[in-house]
């Protein structure tokens, strides 16, 4: 079995025991069993319909899973609502850009500071010091993160006029501000040009040797995957079938199967990546 | 050292400050160069002032469909008549008492019709506005006095010294309270819960996604919006001095909803603007009173084609902010 290079193997942040989603006639996710471990990037990967999103929206409790458990820093939060799975600490983005398109970029990123603040209709309305104090810790946070994915200038924009990879990193900023122990981002990296991706790596591999938090990513992007995953978990049909450090990924034969269907002629289509 | 983020915007300021101390030298003196008349059409002015900025929070701030607000007007209404006239409550201490009310009713009527989306929640709250207007008008408990109404509603009044009894003391009366209401959802809008009703109006999935409890924040919308309809229906119904079902008609929340559509969508002035448009035009042009409805739909028709976001939208980063960390060494954080 391949060692896992995590920097600390020994902490699991995110546990999976059997998770299972149906929908209909269709099980989307199947009995899948997940282990993040603390300071590690940990890759999703997988064909289309997969599974892969599914096991997102489980565990930020957009949906409640039929059978399995999910367990957050020794938590069980299955079932719970997303506004109080952001509070446990997990924060997402989504595969299709969802941010407040008509509110400034720095009014998107005070939204993840939500849930950590606690003024209530009275003290906003005769703006207490408490609130203000906690107005001015929002406003110094969202700065901060803004500044984080270079976006400072644009704060008085509106987040559907800045630029599409712009907009990918705003979400991003808006899922750090709430500080999360665990961020979890639905490709990051699809519409994004090369060098955007470069960029989106090398900042991901910033957060996770500056910050203490884990990254749970889904993504289709090969050299990306390859290039900062300490773990590749692989997807196919809901289930799971394969898991292993990038390296062993892929060259296994069941994960190129399943991208690229049974073919005994031609199973070496991928160039072996170069050592990382 | 207090740090405070409105420096930058001292010109801005100053220049909004000019506009507000104008505004309120006009509202000051104007019942006193006018006739009666003139003083009661500002009156009704402000009730749909009033009104507005309560549909406001609800389909402006949050963006849920509700067109049943006379509900909440009426509830407000009549709580302040029936307990005026049955106990003899003065109407001061009914004010928080209606308020509280229709808050109360908007809290069991829409906790569990608030998950509904978008035209749903259109139906349902229009149908909830035409059973209280019917349920008025069915006498329950012989309380509401059937199609006829209540009547002989006091004067507010603070003992035997200050009694609300004329037209230009109840424009005071109702601007003092529309002048309180704006300064409190002016400073709501620039807080989290604000910012959160919002967040919601522009993404459900992705608010929740941070941390938002919708459901709350909604049920919050509808019951601050209902309590302050309800303020605006104790000060019609002690203007007045009667209530009656026809006055919270299907067309009274239709207003409200033009109100808020014509003046933009989340807009405290365009509200203000909004609400002039209503209550004001038709006075302005008697003779055209039986053309109303047309020059409203068409006006309706026009804004919707031409201006979808108001008459004065809310501008979003118009106010520019300064950097809180500059200075602070922690700008490369």
């Amino acid at each position: 079995m391949p060692e896992r290079r995590a920097h600390a193997a020994d902490e699991t942040v995110l546990e999976t025991r059997g998770l299972t989603k149906i929908f209909g006639g269709l099980i989307a996710v199947n009995s899948i069993d997940l282990k993040v471990h603390k300071g590690e990037i940990l890759s999703l990967i997988g064909p289309n319909g997969a599974g892969k999103t599914t096991v997102f929206n489980v565990v930020s409790g957009i949906y409640r899973p039929e059978f399995g458990d999910v367990f957050f820093r020794g938590d069980r939060i299955t079932g719970k609502k997303p506004h109080q799975i952001v509070a446990h600490g997990i924060a997402r983005t989504f595969q299709n850009i969802r941010l407040f398109p008509d509110m400034t970029c720095r009014e998107n990123v005070m939204a993840g500071r939500h849930c950590r603040s606690t003024s209530g209709l009275f003290s906003s309305v005769f703006r207490t010091p408490g609130q203000r104090a906690e107005e001015n810790k929002i406003r110094e946070t969202a700065e901060k993160r803004l500044r984080q994915v270079n976006l400072w200038k644009s704060r008085d924009d509106l987040a559907k006029n800045i630029a599409y990879g712009s907009q990918r990193m705003l979400e991003i900023a808006r899922a750090l501000a709430s500080d999360p122990a665990l961020l979890v981002l639905d490709e990051p990296s699809s519409g994004l040009n090369p060098r955007e991706t470069r960029d989106l790596m090398a900042f991901l591999q910033g957060i996770i040797r500056d910050e203490d938090v884990t990254i749970l990513l889904i993504e289709h992007d090969m050299n990306m995957v390859m290039g900062i995953s300490d773990w590749v978990v692989v997807m196919d049909g809901g289930r799971k079938i394969a898991e292993g450090i990038p390296e062993d990924i892929y060259a296994d034969q069941r994960v190129i199967e399943a991208y690229l269907g049974k073919d005994d002629e031609d199973t070496t289509a991928y160039d072996v990546p170069a050592e990382h | 050292m207090e740090q405070t983020p409105l420096t930058g915007i001292g010109k801005l300021a100053s220049s909004r400050q000019l506009h507000v101390a104008l505004a309120t030298a006009v509202f000051l003196l104007y019942p006193f160069m006018v006739s009666n008349y003139y003083i009661d059409i500002a009156f009704y002015f402000g009730i749909y002032t009033l009104l507005g900025l309560s549909l406001n929070i609800v389909l402006g701030e949050v963006g849920l469909f509700d067109l049943g607000h006379a509900g909440f007007y009426a509830i407000g209404a009549y709580t302040t008549a029936i307990l005026n006239t049955k106990f003899g409550i003065p109407i001061l201490v009914l004010l928080p008492l209606s308020a509280l009310a229709a808050a109360l009713f908007a809290y069991v009527v829409c906790s569990p019709i608030i998950h509904l989306q978008g035209d749903y929640l259109l139906i349902v709250t229009l149908g909830m506005g035409e059973i209280v207007r019917l349920a008025l008008i069915n006498n329950p408990f012989d309380l509401t006095g059937g199609p006829n109404g209540v009547f002989g509603i006091d004067f507010p009044s603070l003992g035997p010294w200050l009694v609300i009894d004329s037209s230009l003391e109840y424009y005071f009366l109702i601007w003092l309270i529309v002048g309180l209401t704006i300064l409190g959802l002016t400073r709501l809008q620039d807080s989290r819960i604000g910012r959160a009703w919002n967040y919601i109006r522009e993404d459900e999935t992705a608010a929740n996604a941070n941390g938002i409890d919708s459901r709350s924040y909604k049920l919050l919308a509808f019951v601050l919006g209902a309590a302050l309809a309800g303020v605006a229906g104790n000060v019609y119904a002690s203007k007045l001095m009667c209530v009656s079902p026809e006055s919270f008609s299907f067309w009274e929340s239709c207003l409200m909803f033009c109100i808020v559509l014509i003046g933009g969508m989340g807009s405290i002035p365009g509200v203000i603007i909004g609400a002039a448009f209503i209550s004001l035009f038709p006075e302005i042009f008697r003779p055209f009173a039986m053309y109303r409805m047309l020059i409203f739909g068409s006006a309706m028709m026009l804004m919707m084609m031409f201006r979808p976001g108001g008459v004065w939208p809310r501008k979003r980063g118009a106010v520019k902010y300064e950097s809180l960390l500059e200075g602070t060494g922690r700008t490369d954080a």
